[in-house]
């Protein structure tokens, strides 16, 4: 049997979430088995056999996370609540915990999948599998980033005061990830028209696992999909983007089927797509600068302030990329109602979420749009922080 | 501890015997104990658990939660429970429309309904006024026209089948056109009691309700973000329906009484079908925001997953206008669709009868009205096939029908078809939503490691959520997490999802309990012999193997372990009095 978590740890390494060696997780089967060991391991113990989850993770992230955290935990009374549509809708908000101590641990894992631990790290629940656990792990250091840069955006402008070391880090966090950007030079390879489901399948599990290698995700997820021969091949929900094999659906669009069920909660989206424009493959991700950017707004006194997400009324536009709002699915607030119709050029952002680009024939240029728009989009960060 | 938000914490007691009527205070204790539902019927059950199903002493329990009435998404259920006919277990059935939210306008948390009248009658519950009405009720009357006789309010009825002592006989209530499983509609039948009719002038108090509306939000934005309910494929498109083919697609449709397990007919049988053939249009619950219902344009109710697939592939029918007339029968006869499919797919597998032999529309009308071979299939598969000296053919566990997704697909799913307090039923611990609709995570459907756990934790979350009264549905895109934000914006009372999962535990504990004192062990916790010998229907690219029988025992008892139950599968004194259960020896 693998050591408890080691795909998870691995994930978590590679994505510079955490150093080699810094995830802790605890799966409780019969009892509980470790994967490593820690000085106070009975403080995550106590707390695991209290609230009786699967599985727990606990772990120090590496920087930047570590000092964005830090200085959001500072700044915060008990929790952190940023404005991005992964916290909003899943998360809801991150606690802060005081001490490393099992009952202020109990106490907020009751009520929340996740805390942060200032000096330790984030503590995170997986009560069905460790999957849960590293996924709300991943989506905490994902949503403190956003927030950091989004508040450092308005500590710069005079709105909002961080402390002095906030331009530190900000500027030691732009120079890692703008030499991260600059190193993006693997593209797909699969060439289009695809002239089989065969070909199709490849082509998804490629631009998929690309989406994730080259950063243009949180936590594995995003989406993807191509139209053949009247069906959309989509990603299944919460399918981890660089193992798509046996994780996507086909789904004919002549209504015979409800396979699609289990496909991505943008599936209606991705279809409006397609319905409206001639594209033939869609790619969507989180890309931190084109999240941040999308959160970025001056009129203060807007009628709508807090509930830009769903209520903008403005044309926004980074350059020529439109930023619409809209929720995660369906329903009358949902993308599915602004995001398809924003689609003229290379790409979309919606607010708070993530940037949707489509393609001609293959996943080559849909791909090349998300990584252009995401340098784009931190080009421009870069120009208002005077970075 | 502010009782009168979110409960009125007074349940009514009605002695039919003695044509009484009392109310019983309940306490704070209790409700933070049990929520409410689900939980709090099953504490005013325990005293009587031990009695058969039509002791007069059997209480029939009707029960809101915190939640009925409050304008929480999806929480306008009622649990009922009692013991069932069928099963001989305890038994908590979740029941949708407007009966509950108009019990506790009444004022009254729920209804405890002992005792047997002499002739069949009524119960008209207008607010505080109780009074026992005539029965109107002819027995040529349907379901539907006894329904259509209370134009106010909400009522609860029996249907004909009750009345010909039918085991798997149901309740039927205003506003749901499902039909609850366990027999409980006989319970009703057996204390001479043909409806309840409820009106409520009152309003169900909330302590805050803008935190409550902010707690609504973020449950509705899950339901929009979740495929399985809200996606272009999902439920609230094509009803709970829309699973047809992904279960077959995964080869676990059972077809023939589970000699097969994928559809291969030419006939489409699925939800789109359906919608291709009639048109269909959406259908809810009163307060749901799903509407995982569908209606033909013509105003019938599509069949929900389980009784269409129970009343297609597992018949071998394979006629969909056959398929509706079947289930509109078994709603308006009051039986459960999913125990009288069940039946005849045993029926035709002992009598060897092939489907064009069978007359299926005849059978189950036979069942309702008690004759012919009705007379016998009646009493369910179980009873059936042991007459038959086949008690192996049955595909049931503790007596109850297994539903539409067989257990050599998804291991999980096997495990809790075996240890469900009300036996073989998917819904108390969900496995297909890990095992099947990815959600909260995917999970390995093939393997049983890491399972125990889960279902033991998904036990606990849908006894909690049975409790609260909301609907299981909601599940597969929302969590207590957010539900105790609604509770306690409900109720002005600190609560996490954590304590929601500890008096799940409870009350599931004490469920067990109560089989236990019914005599129930570890030898009826088991799946039917077929799927332990038997492979499933192999194709594109999957192999349905028989479950290895080994691994499903250590499964088995790994749960135990976990559930705190001795090896043998009984509950422990010491465990029950840690969940400040009190404890009974069984006589």
């Amino acid at each position: 049997m693998d050591r408890p978590g080691l795909k998870y740890s691995s994930k978590l390494v590679e994505s510079g979430l955490c150093e080699d060696g810094a995830p802790l997780f605890g799966i409780m089967e019969d009892g509980i088995t470790w994967s490593g060991s820690i000085q106070e391991q009975h403080i995550p113990e106590e707390a695991l056999n209290t609230l009786n989850f699967g599985s727990i993770l606990f772990a120090q992230t590496a920087e930047p996370f570590r000092s964005i955290i830090e200085l959001l935990a500072e700044e915060a009374q008990s929790s952190i609540a940023p404005d991005d549509s992964e916290t909003r809708t899943f998360l809801h908000e991150i606690p802060v915990i005081n001490s490393f101590t099992p009952g202020e641990i109990i106490t907020a894992l009751k009520r929340r999948k996740g805390a942060i631990i200032p000096g330790r790290g984030i503590i995170a629940a997986g009560p069905v599998t460790p999957e849960q656990a590293f996924v709300t792990f991943s989506s905490i250091c994902f949503s403190c980033y956003i927030k950091f840069f989004s508040d450092y955006y308005y500590h710069t402008r005079g709105v909002k005061k961080l402390p002095d070391r906030a331009e530190k880090i900000a500027s030691h966090a732009l120079s890692e990830y703008g030499s991260a950007l600059q190193k993006i030079n693997a593209f797909p390879s699969a060439k289009g028209p695809f002239s089989s489901d065969k070909e199709v399948y490849a082509a998804i599990t490629e631009a998929g696992r690309l989406t994730v290698s080259s950063g243009m995700v949180d936590s594995f997820f995003g989406n993807v999909s191509a139209l053949f021969n009247d069906c959309i091949y989509i990603t299944q929900t919460g399918a981890s983007l660089d193992e798509l094999e046996g994780c996507i659906d086909c789904c004919p669009l002549d209504n015979s089927s409800t396979c699609a069920i289990t496909s991505s909660s943008e599936y209606s989206a991705h279809r409006a797509l397609y319905n409206l424009t001639n594209r033939r493959t869609v790619l969507h991700g989180h890309p931190r600068f084109s999240v941040i950017m999308s959160l970025l707004c001056d009129r203060h006194e807007c009628s709508n302030r807090g509930r830009c997400h769903t209520a903008c009324k403005e044309d926004r536009l980074i350059n020529d990329i439109p930023i619409v709002p809209g929720e995660i699915g369906t329903g009358p607030r949902g993308l599915v109602q602004t995001m398809p119709a924003a689609m003229k050029g290379r790409g979309v952002i919606v607010h708070g979420h993530g940037l949707f680009t489509a393609g001609a024939c293959d996943f080559t240029d849909a791909f090349t749009s998300l990584v252009d728009i995401e340098r784009m989009c931190f080009e421009e960060y870069c120009k208002l922080v005077q970075f | 501890m502010p009782i009168n938000f979110g409960r009125t914490g007074r349940v009514l007691l009605i002695d039919a015997t003695e044509r009484s009527v009392s109310a019983i205070e309940t306490g704070s204790n209790a409700a933070a104990f049990f929520i409410g539902g689900r939980g709090m019927a099953g504490n005013f059950l325990r005293p009587f658990a031990h009695l058969p199903f039509d002791s007069p002493q059997m209480p029939l329990i009707f029960m809101t939660g915190p939640l009925t009435g409050t304008g929480t998404p999806c929480s306008e259920i009622l649990s009922v429970m009692s013991k069932s006919p069928l099963t001989r277990t305890v038994f908590p059935f979740s029941a949708g429309g407007t009966f509950g939210s108009e019990l506790k306008k009444a004022g009254w948390d729920g209804i405890i309904l002992t005792g047997k009248s002499l002739t069949p009658c009524g119960i008209i519950i207008e607010d505080r006024a109780i009074n026992f009405g005539q029965n109107h009720f002819t027995p040529e009357m349907n379901v539907s026209q006894r329904l259509a006789c209370f134009s106010t309010g909400a009522a609860a009825v029996t249907g004909p089948a009750a009345e010909h002592g039918v085991l798997f006989s149901s309740i039927s209530f205003s506003g749901d056109t499902q039909q609850g499983r366990g027999g409980l509609g006989l319970v009703m039948e057996t204390k001479n009691i043909r409806y309840i009719h409820v009106r409520g002038s009152g309003t169900v108090s909330v302590y805050d309700r803008e935190k409550l509306a902010a707690a609504g939000e973020d449950i509705l934005r899950l339901v929009s973000a979740s495929p399985v309910l809200a996606g272009e494929r999902g439920f609230s498109r094509y009803g709970t329906g829309a699973l047809f083919d992904l279960v077959n697609s995964r080869r676990m449709l059972p077809c023939l009484n589970f000699r097969k397990t994928c559809y291969d007919g030419t006939d489409p049988l699925n939800a789109c079908a359906y919608d291709r053939s009639y048109g269909t249009v959406s259908h809810g619950c009163a307060g749901c925001d799903i509407h995982c219902g569908r209606k033909l344009a013509d105003g019938r109710p599509v069949p929900e997953y389980n009784a269409m697939a129970h009343l297609s592939a597992l018949t071998g029918n394979s006629s969909i206008e056959r398929t509706l007339l079947t289930s509109a029968m078994c709603a308006e006869k009051g039986m459960d669709p999913v125990s009288a499919a069940s039946t005849i797919a045993c029926y035709m597998e002992i009598s060897g009868k092939s489907p064009d032999e069978c007359d299926i529309v005849g059978l189950i009308e036979d069942i309702a009205l008690s004759r012919n071979e009705g007379a016998l299939l009646k009493s369910g598969s179980l009873r059936y096939a042991a007459a038959a000296s086949k008690p192996g053919l049955s595909m049931s566990v503790k007596g109850l029908e297994l539903p539409a997704f067989d257990p050599r697909g998804a291991y999980g799913t096997a495990l809790s078809y075996a240890v469900s307090t009300r036996g073989g039923c998917y819904s108390d611990a969900c496995a297909i939503s890990h095992e099947i609709l990815r959600k909260p995570v995917a999970t390995d459907r093939f393997t049983f490691s890491r399972k125990p756990r889960m279902i033991r934790l998904t036990e606990d979350a849908r006894s909690a959520v049975d409790s609260l009264s909301v609907c299981g549905n909601i599940f597969f895109a929302a969590s207590l997490e957010e539900y105790a934000r609604a509770l306690c914006a409900v109720t002005g009372t600190e609560t996490t999802g954590h304590d929601l999962m500890l008096a799940g535990e409870r009350i599931n504990y004490n469920e067990r309990i109560m089989n236990y004192l019914c005599g129930f062990t570890s030898a009826d916790d088991d799946l039917p012999a077929r799927f332990f010998t038997d492979p499933g229907t192999p194709g594109a690219g999957i192999s349905i193997p028989p479950i290895d029988r080994n691994r499903f025992l250590e499964a088995r008892s790994i749960y135990y372990r976990i559930r705190g139950l001795s090896p043998e599968g009984l509950p422990l004194e010491k465990k029950s009095l840690e969940l400040g259960l009190s404890w009974t020896d069984p006589d």
